[in-house]
């Protein structure tokens, strides 16, 4: 059966209260998901208070803040803190979302940090992506041509261009797989809303040539036809696209090619 | 100890390259159950608390004899379907998944049979 509840090992306990910076007026609270593998402890939830005199507005850079300032042993994944690189996917206030993106005068009370759900935890707030990715790789998620390759590129017009729109911008952050229930009892057979969205986006590249075999192997009722339009995808993508869409786009070219 | 790379894992036993007739029946079905349950609804309010015979003469008819056939089958089939997919969802290990899916469909005929039978035999035989 699927597992509705936590295994023991993962039940989270109330950690530790870090003491608030001397000299501060305007604090915050941040409440943050704490899981060390070499401990052979439970998760934690620990409580922190930040600065905001001395602290950027966005919620990664109160981690930051805190990574700096408070506990050099929080550990999480960050990059280009502008939205575009996706490695700092959380929970943040029971939201999938980019940390870097999400402000903190976005939520109310205190700001509560898990690490994307139904996911391993490799430690605090690193999840353990690598099916996600090795899903990513079985769309072949690159151009597949046989005619012969023209001599200075492969054209396409305007306006089928456009039809990548709202498609390309996704970065494979993984909110929208992790937030989906679907995702969560069948991951491991089901391809979640992020690596279908890329797989449409080259289903419907007019350049692209192995349209047929792309289809015939998304069809299948695991891969494919566990969505069932719940849309936490849409809710959650923080770059505002919409994975569901594309995925009824799919299930239509599906029943196109056989009516 | 499972040492398959990532990728092997991912594409298992490959694509059954299949689903798309259940999908495309569930909503084929489901657009039948609009009209039809419409009018079964109407049936039932119409006739709650008639008397047995009155009941027995409208289910007479050929027409409601026919409908009431179409709404059994139609639900059923769309029962079915949807059923097998909360199975499939939720069950995970493979005998149970396999026992359910078999008692899911004989249910489903089961209960056709005796609606079915039901029907003809008010219709035929009052």
């Amino acid at each position: 059966m699927v597992e509705l509840a936590l295994p023991k090992n993962s039940q989270i306990t109330e950690g530790k209260v870090w003491p608030k910076p001397a000299g501060a007026t305007n604090l915050r609270e941040y409440r943050v998901y704490r899981w060390n593998p070499d401990d052979g402890r439970n998760p934690r939830i620990d409580t922190y208070y930040i600065d905001i005199d001395d602290c950027g507005p966005m919620v990664l850079d109160g981690l930051l803040y805190i990574k700096n300032k408070i506990d050099p042993t929080l550990t999480l994944r960050r990059s280009c803190r502008e939205g575009i690189c996706g490695s700092c996917a959380m929970n943040i206030d029971g939201t999938n979302t980019l940390a870097c993106t999400k402000g903190m005068d976005e939520i109310n009370g205190a700001v509560k940090i898990y690490p994307l759900p139904h996911m391993p935890v490799v430690k605090d707030l690193v999840p353990d992506l690598t099916n996600f990715y090795a899903q990513h790789r079985s769309i072949e998620p690159w151009l597949k041509t046989v005619s012969p390759t023209p001599a200075k590129e492969w054209r396409q017009s305007h306006e089928d261009r456009q039809k990548l729109d709202g498609l390309y911008e996704c970065i494979l952050c993984a909110c929208c797989s992790t937030s989906c229930p679907s995702y969560w009892w069948n991951g491991d057979r089901y391809l979640g809303p992020a690596v279908l969205l890329q797989a449409y986006r080259w289903l419907i590249d007019s350049r692209d040539e192995a349209t047929g075999e792309r289809l015939d192997n998304l069809e299948d009722p695991f891969r494919l036809y566990r969505c069932h339009t719940i849309m936490n995808c849409a809710q959650a993508c923080p770059k505002g696209l919409n994975p569901a869409r594309a995925i009824g786009e799919i299930k239509k070219m599906l029943v196109e090619r056989r009516l | 100890m499972d040492m398959r790379t990532p990728l092997g894992k991912v594409r298992g036993l490959g694509s059954a390259k299949e689903g798309t007739e259940h999908f495309w029946r569930q909503r084929l079905t489901a657009v039948a159950n609009v009209p039809l349950l419409i009018f079964f609804v109407f049936f039932v309010a119409r006739y709650a608390g008639a008397p047995h015979a009155d009941l027995v003469a409208a289910l007479s008819n050929p027409f409601v004899a026919v409908i009431m056939g179409l709404v059994v089958t139609s639900a059923l089939v769309h029962m079915r379907i949807g059923m097998q997919v909360i199975i499939e969802d939720y069950v995970h290990a493979e005998g149970a998944k396999i026992a359910l899916l078999m008692l899911n469909t004989f249910f489903a005929i089961l209960v056709g049979g005796l609606c079915l039978f039901a029907i003809l035999k008010i219709a035929f035989a009052g």
